[in-house]
């Protein structure tokens, strides 16, 4: 039996604990991922999607519950364990895009071997290249930020979350930021990408209509579980779909 | 093969591209705090060493003498009080016992460079109806050259001490209108009478000192010792140290060892040596104000940086930067800003020294006093500024790697 990419098991989450406006946002939260998923994580504001998923990418302890990443208990594990594991794990893809402004799109791709060895190898440098033409981008290699569009920040993002082929990428309202067509192109590009190197993917998203086009969707709500349910996507465009050339 | 702080380095220089200006405001602002330490400490130097070589130029380091007369009063009986005035006892001239036996033993001492016997005492020198009241002093030429370095200070005439010569300070020469070639009549008194001897001058001395040059005359140790009345005798030896700052403790353990009176040149210029020490004091106190300035300059342009930074520092976290690495980010600011100021702050201390020396003359023509950055000094002030970088950066750093990923990449 495949051992679950994560497993969360009655994870609560409270802020301002033993404060007079202590809040529970989570309450007893639990599912499955498994590896190679494409699931959508939805709910209205407040419901706890944003904490679930920084519990899920290690970046805020939860109050109670389990959670396992890849079969081993990580509620536990002080900071630079849980460092070492984002590191290993998971990539991420923020609303805001949130590359380097100070880096080229290259070298905001090559962030993560840089954080990892100290140097980018020329291998590394070779991949990263892949990854930004796997996105489209490769001609914007040595372009800022600031010099590239919304939407080709975002290709630019998921090529950093996926250079080092993590099992899972965590996206938190990818398309937010971006106007309907450039939502489409990033949504296909996520969509080709999971079907090309089997990374799950977990999406937060607002949006039904990219909700309705993932292989599964838990819906939130006031910090638990709704539904879970797994779906046949939605549209003609998924499943790697999209015209750019695979990545290495 | 992982490098040394790269992916750290490779951060910390483009966060510091990325903010420009502030940047080489921060450099400009270290660079002008290390200037003015480099040019200060350069200055002080220089003229500290100027003025150690005036006072130090005419006179020994340590001066062993015999020790002074002093009446012993008488006991009172026990159990009786008594109110006792003691007058104090004239001082005569008077040999350091058995000093040719201790030249050799002193010579031979960790830190002394030379020992010169002398017989110094008072008189008057004459010349037609002119007299002057004269220091005199009986020295061996080539011992005492090597305390006060005689030789160098001739300005008319050679440096010789034969029976019969003597050389004689400028001013006094000019006072008694004689000439090297000439001859004056020395006169010294004492409790058997009054002796005379006939000097012919060899040579006039600038000792660098007005009082010296109207009164000193040197005259060979044998005469003067008849002169004063010592026969065979030296009032004082005269020692030259290699560290003109080791004085005091040669002179104390001078002291422990033998029964003589033994002063350092400290003791003899206690006010000099007060004011080279307030002077010290007071360059340390700008230094490390300065330094202070420089540290909270840096560390108020990393604090903005932080702040700048936050969503960044967020990312990085996020991505699996540990807190190590971004503390030594902002670190590394820290010592590169410092560095870089620290290279430009000792260039600018270099430029002021030269427009110093170049532009600010005595009215001879020449630099008031030689001022130089010694290498070993600007590495140290570098040093020092780089580390103050560092020192300025912790706080900050501490901040940015506190700082919670989750929170950070929401603002």
């Amino acid at each position: 039996m495949t051992t679950p990419l994560l497993h969360l098991a009655d994870v609560r989450k409270r802020y301002n604990i033993g404060q007079p406006n202590e809040a529970e946002v989570l309450r007893g939260v639990s599912f499955t991922l498994q590896p190679g998923e494409f699931a959508a994580l939805i709910g209205p504001s407040g419901s706890g999607k944003s904490t679930l998923l920084n519990i899920i990418g290690l970046l805020e302890p939860l109050t109670a519950g389990s959670y396992q990443l890849q079969g081993d208990e990580v509620a536990g594990l002080d900071d630079a364990a849980l460092t070492l594991r984002r590191r290993t794990t998971l990539g991420f893809v923020f609303q805001f895009h949130h590359l380097l402004p100070a880096f080229t799109a290259l070298e905001n791709v090559t962030l993560p071997a840089l954080m990892r060895d100290g140097a980018v190898s020329a291998a590394e440098s070779t991949r990263a290249l892949a990854m930004l033409r796997a996105v489209g981008l490769e001609a914007a290699a040595a372009k800022r930020p600031g010099e590239l569009s919304g939407g080709m920040q975002q290709r630019v993002a998921i090529a950093r979350a996926l250079v080092l082929q993590p099992p899972l990428v965590l996206a938190d309202e990818p398309t937010g930021n971006l106007d309907t067509a450039a939502s489409d192109d990033v949504f296909k590009l996520m969509r080709h990408m999971h079907a090309t190197l089997n990374t799950a993917f977990l999406i937060v998203t607002h949006d039904p209509r990219l909700a309705a086009r993932c292989d599964r969707v838990i819906a939130l709500v006031d910090g638990r579980i709704e539904s879970d349910a797994r779906q046949v996507p939605a549209g003609p465009d998924n499943r790697g779909s999209s015209p750019a050339p695979a990545p290495p | 093969m992982a490098i040394w702080l790269g992916f750290e380095r490779r951060v910390a220089l483009r966060f510091l591209r990325e903010g420009r200006m502030q940047s080489l405001l921060i450099i400009v602002g270290v660079a002008a705090g290390v200037a003015v330490v480099a040019y200060i400490s350069a200055l002080i130097s220089g003229l500290q060493a100027n003025t150690l070589e005036k006072t130090l130029g005419a006179q020994p380091h340590v001066t062993l003498s015999p020790p002074d007369e002093v009446v012993a009063a008488a006991s009172p009986p026990a159990g009786t009080t008594t109110l006792q005035q003691t007058q104090p006892r004239a001082q005569r001239p008077r040999s350091v016992a058995n000093w040719a036996a201790l030249v050799p033993v002193l010579e031979a001492l960790p830190g002394v460079a030379g020992v010169s016997p002398m017989v110094a005492g008072a008189g008057l020198a004459q010349r037609g109806e002119a007299s002057k009241s004269i220091a005199l002093v009986g020295v061996d030429l080539d011992r005492y050259d090597r305390i006060v370095n005689l030789r160098s200070k001739v300005v008319a005439g050679s440096a010789r001490l034969g029976p019969g010569e003597g050389i004689l300070g400028r001013d006094l020469a000019a006072d008694l209108g004689v000439r090297v070639g000439d001859r004056v009549a020395v006169v010294t008194s004492s409790s058997t009478g009054s002796v005379t001897d006939a000097v012919r001058i060899t040579a006039l001395v600038d000792l660098g000192v007005r009082e010296l040059n109207r009164r000193t005359v040197i005259v060979p140790l044998r005469a003067a010792q008849s002169l004063v009345g010592l026969p065979g005798g030296a009032t004082n030896l005269d020692l030259v140290l290699t560290d003109v700052w080791a004085a005091p403790a040669i002179a104390t353990s001078l002291t422990r060892r033998w029964p003589y009176k033994v002063e350092s040149w400290q003791d003899t210029n206690a006010p000099l040596v007060s004011a080279l020490n307030a002077q010290s004091v007071s360059t340390g106190l700008i230094r490390a104000v300065v330094m202070v300035v420089v540290v909270l300059g840096i560390a108020s342009v990393l604090v903005v940086t932080v702040v700048q930074k936050q969503r960044e520092i967020g990312i990085l976290r996020a991505m699996g930067a540990t807190r190590g690495q971004v503390l030594r980010i902002f670190l590394l600011q820290g010592a590169i800003v410092g560095a870089l100021g620290s290279a430009l702050g000792v260039l600018l201390a270099v430029a002021l020294i030269w427009a110093f020396t170049t532009f600010v003359k005595g009215s001879d023509g020449l630099p008031l006093f030689n001022i130089t950055l010694a290498p070993g000094l600007a590495l140290r002030i570098a040093a020092i500024a780089t580390l103050c970088g560092v020192l300025a950066a912790v706080a900050p750093a501490r901040r940015a790697a506190a700082l919670d990923p989750a929170r950070a990449i929401r603002l």
